[in-house]
């Protein structure tokens, strides 16, 4: 069977199409049938293989003033097309370029399903924004980096375009996208630290296999300024649940969390509640699971009139191995229902 | 210190009338090895199947894995402080068979063990995947508490190794390996230590030096052919990537690396054993004091592993900080806990002095694995185990779960292979 | 809507971002601690949630660890 070539939709600024320079950077997206500008050079480089059938334009200015309704219309001018690949650029270190050539190739990832590639300066702000969804090939600052990009752009389009698989970035040529994938190396750990720890010592340079992380900052809340008038929540990712856990929360790896209904209980008693968390001894927390959620000593702060109410439920889940994206996600759901029924404070417990 | 490791290859387990070794098949008798296990009167049932490299086979909830081995000499037991009488380890002849393990298998807790396939993709993960195994399958008494219950397994299989390295006697190895930190010095080589946290969180994720339980340790300096020949025990139920198993610690990697290119391209001056206890101040306590170990070595380099995650993130942390503070430089090896998509952040603690980190992969990283022909324990145990989730387990007997539960995936010691790195 | 992290490795509440931290005891038992009699584990675990509140009714600017 001969397999067809494969079909390319490319997507180029105002300029690049030769339509104009900045004069011409409001014009709306359009389509012309066939490659044009770097478009035909980038044809060349994909030989019989594959075919650019269409060619995407948009100006810049109106790109980024318009930046949802131009990729949605980005989008509407692909689809009939019936692309395997859509490419983007190269944008160079053209700001608005690179951002219109993120937000193009993500739009036409998530609503096609089609895979995606661009090519910019890796200072282009379309980088940071767009590189978690985009592969991203790095091209020089100036369009003078044209001759390089162009059969860089076009190996990658026909990796995706003939379905092949996307390996390492140093191997591929895109710029990493901060995903974590396994593989197996051709050293094992322990030679590759020794390795690693000889070079550092040598004071030449090495390369860590894994940056140290940031994580999401978040600015405090106000105080809760009448604490006596306050309803105060328990929340706890020591994975306190009601005995048999009922909504089978993972002991790690946590998919959920879990609200239980506290109004009446003073005391969370061994016969009653149990921890499903799998990553500590288990023993004390199902002696007395108010070693981990402290519902007695709330509840008895309740009667004194320390606080206002105790909120009626609390939440619950497994923080043992639990993605931090999982985290964030059970994170917003819970704050939405505890604003929702007027929740002034939280008492988060971990183990 | 000089140990010697008389190495006899071992290429196929059979059943067999008597226990003993014949051009390398070790053939098992069943019915002394479930009396021996017996004989703790805290197990009710004892039961003891083979499973060989390639064979389509399941083994779960697996809770330890042991190298047989005993001490050429005749000295009792293998495991002083643990099994027979207290002696320092580390010199001397020990036989070992290589190629063979004991796996100790049966719920203890319920969600810290983990398995092992003989065939297909969850093969490529495991180092026992490649060993032939005997798998003792363990149950306790009725009524029997966890903690005694994790004893009484953890005895039986070192008992059972043990008594598996005594066909050794009498038989010729096939290789001799000698570990010797002596001989001549080049002083230009840089000094590098290990520094070795044991997991020591309480009841069932502990770690034994001597057979004194880790958490109460100040950190130590051991040579490093004690942890080669004995010295240190697994007692852990915790997820089964990244946690030490026995035959981890007498198979150390970084250890035996170190070794390698001792003389050659570094002198190794030494191993800081030291805990990854549950408390901030025993955290604080014992970071400062493995650093200060390392100082006084003269180190001017150090190797951190780490078992298990979470909160251990912090112990390791700290110690990459101090010890890099005092000047010493480090590599630390990890693995990671990156959500099965790979996009969240790794480790629950960081410092900007662990700039060297070796990943040995990502544990969320989710695999699809046929079912097995045979199943050696409880299947059901798949949906429960760390890594695993409802629905885990097809109706075929197919399995998709986290490498999470395959054992010794992302093993922190650096023994296997495996990577992640940013796509 | 502020929230007081009640954790005991305080180090991992700072590097996760928590704004009011309150130190816990230990890990499997971070509001409590199993080898003190019974009521006077009670009064630990009072004192810590006391604290807690009192972290809910302060103002921070900037990360802040409640251990007076």
């Amino acid at each position: 069977m001969v397999r067809g070539r494969y079909r390319v939709v490319h997507y180029l600024n105002q300029f690049f199409a030769q339509i104009g320079g900045e004069e011409k950077a409001d014009v709306p997206p359009q389509i012309r049938e066939g490659a044009v500008g770097p478009g035909i050079p980038l044809q060349q480089a994909l030989g019989d293989e594959g075919e650019i059938v269409a060619t995407v334009i948009c100006g810049d200015t109106y790109f980024g003033e318009n930046i949802e309704t131009a990729a949605e219309a980005v989008v509407e001018l692909v689809a009939p097309h019936r692309p395997d690949v859509f490419v983007a650029g190269p944008a160079f270190n053209a700001g608005r370029y690179g951002v219109a050539c993120g937000a193009a190739c993500t739009a036409v990832s998530r609503r096609l399903g089609v895979p995606v590639v661009t090519a910019m300066y890796e200072e282009n702000p379309g980088v940071e924004l767009y590189r978690k969804e985009v592969f991203v090939i790095p091209s020089a600052r100036s369009v003078q980096g044209m001759r390089e990009a162009i059969p860089r752009l076009a190996g990658f389009v026909r990796k995706l375009g003939l379905g092949q698989p996307i390996g390492a970035p140093q191997a591929d040529g895109y710029l990493p996208r901060g995903i974590r994938v396994n593989a197996f190396a051709e050293r094992t750990g322990a030679q590759r630290a020794v390795d690693m720890l000889l070079t550092k010592l040598k004071g030449e340079a090495f390369q860590t296999e894994y940056p140290m992380p940031t994580f999401e900052r978040i600015p405090p809340s106000p105080a809760i300024k009448e604490l006596s008038a306050a309803t105060i929540a328990l929340v706890t990712t020591g994975g306190i649940v009601p005995r048999g856990n009922p909504d089978r929360i993972e002991a790690a790896s946590a998919s959920k969390f879990a609200a239980y209904n506290i109004a009446g209980t003073d005391d969370l008693t061994a016969d009653a509640y149990q921890t499903c968390h799998g990553g500590y001894d288990p023993v004390y927390a199902n002696e007395d699971p108010d070693r981990v959620l402290p519902l007695d000593a709330a509840r008895a702060l309740e009667k004194e009139g320390v606080i206002g109410r105790l909120h009626e439920e609390y939440f619950v889940t497994v923080g043992n191995a639990t993605s931090v994206a999982n985290a964030q996600k059970f994170g917003r759901a819970i704050a939405e229902r505890l604003l929702a029924a007027g929740v002034d404070g939280v008492i988060l417990t971990s183990t | 210190m000089r140990l010697e490791l008389g190495i006899v290859k071992i290429r196929d387990v059979q059943f067999g009338e008597t226990t003993r070794i014949e051009n390398g098949v070790l053939h098992v008798s069943k019915s002394e090895l479930i009396a021996l296990s017996l004989r703790d009167p805290r197990l009710a049932v004892a039961d003891v199947e083979l499973a060989r490299p390639g064979e389509s086979v399941r083994i779960i909830p697996v809770k330890d894995v042991i190298e047989p081995r005993i001490k050429a000499d005749g000295a009792e037991g293998y495991y002083p402080g643990m099994i027979g009488g207290m002696r320092s380890t580390g010199s001397g002849r020990t036989n070992v068979l290589r190629g063979i393990t004991v796996l100790t298998v049966g719920r203890i807790v319920g969600y810290q063990e983990g398995f092992v396939d003989m065939t297909g993709p969850a093969a490529a993960y495991s180092p026992f995947s490649d060993t032939n195994n005997v798998v003792l399958i363990l149950q306790p008494v009725d009524g029997l508490p966890e903690h005694a219950h994790e004893e009484a397994v953890r005895l039986a299989g070192l008992r059972a190794a043990i008594y598996l390295g005594e066909a050794s006697r009498g038989v010729a190895p096939d290789e001799v390996q000698v570990y010797d930190l002596g001989g001549a010095i080049d002083l230009t080589l840089p000094r590098v230590a290990y520094v070795y946290p044991l997991l020591s969180q309480g009841l069932l994720h502990d770690t034994y030096l001597y057979g004194a339980d880790a958490k109460g340790l100040l950190p130590t300096l051991i040579h490093p052919n004690e942890a080669l020949d004995g010295a240190i025990v697994s007692g852990n139920c915790v997820s089964a990537c990244d946690k030490h198993t026995t035959y981890h610690h007498l198979n150390n990697p970084v250890i035996k690396e170190l070794y390698r290119r001792h003389g050659s391209e570094l002198n190794f001056v030494g191993v800081v054993v030291t805990n990854l206890n549950v408390t901030l101040a025993d955290k604080e306590r014992s970071s400062s004091y493995a650093a200060k170990l390392v100082k006084l070595l003269g180190a001017n380099g150090a190797v951190i592993t780490k078992e298990g995650f979470g909160n251990p993130d912090a112990d390791v942390m700290m110690l990459c900080k101090k010890i890099e503070d005092s000047g010493i430089r480090t590599v630390l090896i990890t693995d990671e806990y990156a959500g099965s998509d790979g996009m969240s952040q790794s480790l629950a603690d960081t410092v900007p002095q662990a700039d060297a980190v070796v990943s040995v992969g990502n544990a969320n990283a989710v695999v699809g694995l046929p079912p097995m022909d045979r199943i050696v324990g409880d299947l059901r145990s798949a949906e429960v185990i760390a890594g695993g989730f409802v629905g885990s387990v097809a109706a075929d007997g197919a399995l998709s779960v986290e490498i999470q539960a395959i054992m010794g995936s992302t093993c922190q010691l650096g023994l296997g292979k495996l990577a992640a790195q940013e796509h | 809507m502020p929230v007081v992290h009640v954790a005991s490795i305080v180090p991992i509440s700072m590097t996760v971002g928590a704004n009011r931290i309150v130190p816990a005891v230990a890990i499997p038992h971070p509001l409590g601690n199993p080898t003190l009699p019974e009521r006077e584990e009670r009064e630990l675990r009072l004192r810590l949630v006391k604290k807690g509140l009192r972290a809910l009714q302060t103002d921070v600017e900037k990360q802040t660890v409640f251990d007076a």
